[in-house]
């Protein structure tokens, strides 16, 4: 892997799709020099970024995890030469993916693998892995080398026109997002090619289907004058994404609403906002560096005196690594506050604890209350 | 011989009678000593000696029939005669078959099933000690006919010798009548019990005579005599008596064993079957056929023409000797002077020795044997300890052999791996023993089990008492996973696993009379364990090695399974041609073989 390469490969994410040839190019290159290798004599190996916290640094100017540089190295020997067969089949079934410019989800690739006798697959978690390494190996994003996940995108609802393009005749298709009804627009897999026409002033990422339903059918967002967006736990990277684009271009600031806990916090937040250790190759594009953490903080636990429930052993443990670990929340000491102060709280509360004080007790006087003065967000 | 019979048949008189000429080992057996000891008056401190477990009932029967106690009745010469003699008219000899049929699981009846192996066995290894004695390669038959009822017809044919007519009612017809118990010398009965007992227990569940079939000379005609035991007195009762019998066997001469007796059969552990699958395995020089109870026929072939070499007879040793027995040799010595009394019965005293013993013990060297006190005796006794002696003589002692261990296992087993070592001859309080272990591994023994341990002594298999057995601790003791065997903590190693120990020695110390367990002398589990040891090694290289061909064969297998893949998606990649593909297939196999390293 040649630094040329790699500033090669950056290109080819930035461009999206229409990368494709040059995903394919990349593929051939490295197949190239480990058949050279091969007719050398020789071991081939192959590097592959190491995805880990340990392995990424934040850097607030550009507001993302960026890998460190750490490799690991793969060398074919007896002991690897299984995976490493597996993971040269799966690029060749990448490469053919983005040359006829067709998808297979992860589920199907795994499935696929079922024509490749010995080498085939046993379990998908094993060909998911694979398709990790391919993915780290080129960095770029697996929709680049044809491979979509499963999961959903997220849902969006509010004052928003997605503008897509009819599968068939090409033509702009313009989706309205305010004529949902008590419905919602489902983010597609891939959102490169989308284009977005919005008057809102904000746009509000919720953690739960449950919140996003209730300020949905309140339209919550006409009041507010802002987007919706129901994440459902931890982000996808087409939410990311989607987020992301939308908050670039239509210059839009980005408030989280999440629960009170360290997942919320340290999962949810900070992998939309800086990425995850684990796509570290490819954070640059699936983060959301202008996202501010709006609640539920620890404050307002004490604030608005919310029910709320013990921390379990596994939050415990996910705070300290945090505190320890986490790049993120080293780099800012509002963070290690809040966290220290949680931990020393020893509750955690959801954001269905508003409920408390009455049903719509959230349109009517949290969110008001917060969005009055958005300087007071968690960074 | 008639100098044992007469021993026997003791008048059981309390008058110490030196004259009785019993031979002074008989002393040994404890049986004999309480018997006797109502004989004799001296010689009844002697009831302590050797096999000490079989005194122990004896004298509680003493106790319930002469409420003195016979040990009280003889030392106190000084006290009132008279009252002795009062006692003494209630008092009444017992037979020593007598007792056996009282005290029958001191000899290995305690169970018809256990009764029918213990009577085969007896048969056998009467059998194969006569052969050998006489330099002829055994051939053994064994048949055993299920005559309904839990009746069974036990036959034993050998091709030994045979038995002189006058000999046969003796050896059949009375306990403790043989030629082994006088002399120390390696061989597998002991004590001339075994036969007439099984005789013994024929005769109490079937009430049928033994029938002994013998020819001595191809010259001579065959002898056939059915014998049956007076067990009140010991003595035999000669049912029938027939000359010039028709001889339909084989061989010129050997000798026909039949008696019908009550037992149960059956198959697997502790069997008849298994019993002579064994017996084959440490014989490897006889030849033994056995028709079981369904008329099937097994036979065990000989592995070798070469008769195992002559035991030789040695004397006992100084430091093996007990008080008991030690008191008895003084009084029969034909010594004329503890000095030349020490030189001449006992293996390795030099007159240096004698003396320095006497010294040892402050006696001088030229009292007379004889004439010793209890008390001066016992000074000797403890001064043969303190004398450090040359160890006896250990060629007397013989094993197996290595190769001819090893070369039986592989006959008898069917395992992938197998292993002997015959450890040098070593000596356990005055007597010469030598331990050879064999090891078996793999093939179709059972995997996931515990080891198969067998135990042999004098080249007879040790079929109960596991537990109690020196052999069975000295192979727990041993750390197995040192070779790569899996062992729970005391317990025996388990895997297809056979493990065989065989101990040879002048006098095997058993645990009690029916030998079915080696006591645990420090000397003997080391001995042991050394063996043990030794196979052990030489089984973990084994299993290591294999551990390796295995990896070698999943490296092959993996390169072979997955560089092909590796060559169909160059190919897909780099659209290589047929013979580019090969190319690269075959570089990365040369490549891979090459490495030595897995990972």
């Amino acid at each position: 892997m040649a630094a040329g390469k790699k500033t090669g490969k950056k290109t080819a994410v930035k461009r999206g799709h229409k990368g494709s040839r040059k995903i394919s190019g990349l593929i051939v290159d490295e197949a190239g020099v480990i058949e050279k290798k091969i007719l050398a004599g020789k071991k081939p190996t192959m590097k592959f970024p190491i995805r880990s916290l340990g392995n990424v640094r934040y850097r607030p100017k550009v507001g993302y995890f960026e890998l460190k540089g750490g490799k690991k190295e793969r060398t074919l020997t007896v002991g690897t030469v299984k995976t490493f067969a597996q993971t040269l089949r799966m690029m060749s079934l990448s490469k053919e993916l983005v040359e006829v410019d067709d998808i297979a989800t992860k589920r199907e690739a795994y499935y696929v693998s079922k024509n490749w006798g010995q080498a085939r697959f046993k379990e998908q978690p094993e060909s998911d892995t694979v398709i990790d390494d391919v993915e780290a190996l080129f960095m770029v994003n697996r929709e680049q080398l044809g491979f979509v996940p499963e999961e959903k995108g997220g849902d969006v609802a509010g004052r928003l026109v997605v503008i897509d393009r009819d599968r068939d005749s090409g033509k702009p298709l313009r989706i309205d997002c305010t004529r949902f009804g008590s419905g919602a627009y489902s983010i597609p897999i891939s959102v490169e090619d989308l284009g977005f026409e919005t008057g809102a002033k904000f746009i509000l990422a919720i953690e739960t289907a449950g919140m996003f339903q209730r300020l949905v059918k309140h339209n919550y967002w006409k009041k507010a004058n802002c987007i919706l967006i129901s994440m459902g736990g931890v982000p996808t990277r087409a939410c990311r994404r989607f987020i992301r684009r939308l908050a670039d271009e239509k210059k839009l600031p980005v408030y989280v609403f999440v629960d009170c806990d360290p997942y919320g916090v340290s999962n949810i937040y900070r992998t939309l906002k800086v990425g995850s250790g684990n796509a570290a190759h490819i954070n640059e594009f699936f983060c959301v560096p202008q996202a501010r953490f709006l609640g539920i903080t620890p404050n307002d636990i004490e604030h608005y005196k919310l029910p709320t429930h013990p921390l379990k052993e596994v939050d415990i443990k996910r705070a300290n690594d945090a505190l320890k670990n986490d790049p993120f929340v080293q780099h800012h000491k509002a963070w290690q506050r809040a966290l220290t102060k949680l931990l020393s709280m020893g509750v955690r509360a959801e954001q269905q604890a508003l409920a408390k004080w009455g049903l719509n007790y959230v349109i009517d006087t949290y969110l008001p209350e917060k969005l009055a003065d958005p300087d007071k967000f968690l960074p | 011989m008639s100098a044992r019979k007469k021993a026997s048949k003791k008048t059981g008189k309390k008058k110490p009678d030196k004259k009785k000429s019993k031979s002074v080992k008989e002393d040994q057996l404890g049986l004999f000593a309480g018997k006797r000891s109502a004989a004799k008056a001296k010689p009844k401190t002697v009831a302590k000696s050797a096999p000490a477990k079989i005194s122990a009932p004896l004298e509680k029967k003493q106790g319930q029939e002469k409420p003195s106690g016979g040990k009280r009745s003889k030392s106190p010469r000084r006290r009132s005669r008279t009252a002795a003699e009062r006692m003494a008219s209630g008092q009444r000899d017992i037979s020593i078959s007598e007792f056996f049929t009282k005290n029958r699981h001191l000899l290995g009846f305690d169970n018809p099933q256990k009764a029918l192996l213990t009577t085969v066995k007896e048969a056998v290894d009467n059998s194969l000690d006569a052969c050998e004695e006489a330099k002829i390669l055994p051939e053994l038959s064994v048949g055993i006919r299920d005559l309904g009822n839990n009746r069974y017809n036990v036959s034993i044919f050998d091709n030994g010798p045979g038995i002189i007519h006058s000999q046969v009612k003796k050896i059949f017809g009375k306990l403790l009548y043989g030629s082994k118990f006088h002399r120390l010398k390696q061989s597998r009965g002991q004590q001339g019990i075994g036969i007439s007992a099984a005789g013994m227990y024929s005769q109490l569940t079937t009430g049928k005579p033994v029938v002994i079939t013998s020819r001595t000379s191809a010259e001579r005609p065959a002898h056939r005599l059915q014998v049956k035991i007076d067990t009140r007195r010991n003595e035999p009762e000669v049912l029938g008596d027939e000359q010039g019998v028709e001889w339909n066997e084989k061989y010129p001469t050997g000798t026909r064993v039949e008696m019908e007796i009550e037992g149960v059969y059956r198959g697997g552990k502790r069997s008849v079957d298994q019993y002579l699958e064994q017996t084959a395995i440490a014989n490897p020089h006889a030849l033994i056929s056995y028709i079981n109870t369904k008329g099937e026929e097994t036979v065990y072939p000989r592995l070798t023409d070469e008769l195992p070499r002559e035991p030789v007879e040695i004397k006992p040793h100084p430091n093996g000797v007990e008080l008991g027995m030690l008191m008895a040799m003084l009084k029969e010595t034909r010594g004329r002077n503890l000095r030349g009394a020490l030189m001449r019965d006992f293996s390795r005293v030099s007159e240096r020795v004698a003396l320095a013993i006497c010294e040892a013990a402050k006696l001088s060297p030229g009292a007379r044997p004889k004439r010793l006190a209890p008390a001066q005796v016992e000074a000797l006794h403890k001064a043969m300890g303190q004398v450090k002696i040359m160890n006896p003589p250990t060629s007397c002692v013989v094993p197996i052999g290595e190769e001819l261990l090893g070369a039986s296992l592989e006959k008898g087993i069917s395992a992938d791996f197998f292993t002997s070592a015959t450890r040098s001859p070593a000596v356990y309080r005055g007597n010469p023993f030598q331990v050879e272990v064999g090891l078996a591994w793999g093939g179709s023994l059972p995997a996931d089990e515990l080891c198969t341990l067998y135990r042999f002594a004098n080249r007879v298999p040790l079929q109960y008492q596991q537990s109690d057995c020196a052999i069975t601790k000295a192979v727990i003791d041993t750390d197995w996973h040192n070779y790569r065997v899996s062992q729970s903590r005391g317990a025996l190693p388990s895997g297809p696993l056979v493990i065989l120990v065989h101990i040879a020695s002048v006098w095997v110390p058993f645990t009690s009379e029916s030998k079915e367990a080696v006591a645990r002398y420090p000397e003997i589990l080391k001995e042991i364990r050394l063996a043990l040891q030794l196979c052990g090694r030489r089984l973990g290289h084994y299993l290591s090695a294999r551990r390796r061909e295995a990896e070698e064969g999943r490296k092959v297998d993996y390169i072979e399974t997955y560089i092909p893949h590796i060559g169909i998606a160059l190919k897909e990649i780099l659209g290589l041609t047929e013979r580019q593909q090969k190319k690269v297939v075959s570089r990365l196999q040369d490549t891979l073989r090459r490495s030595r390293k897995l990972t």
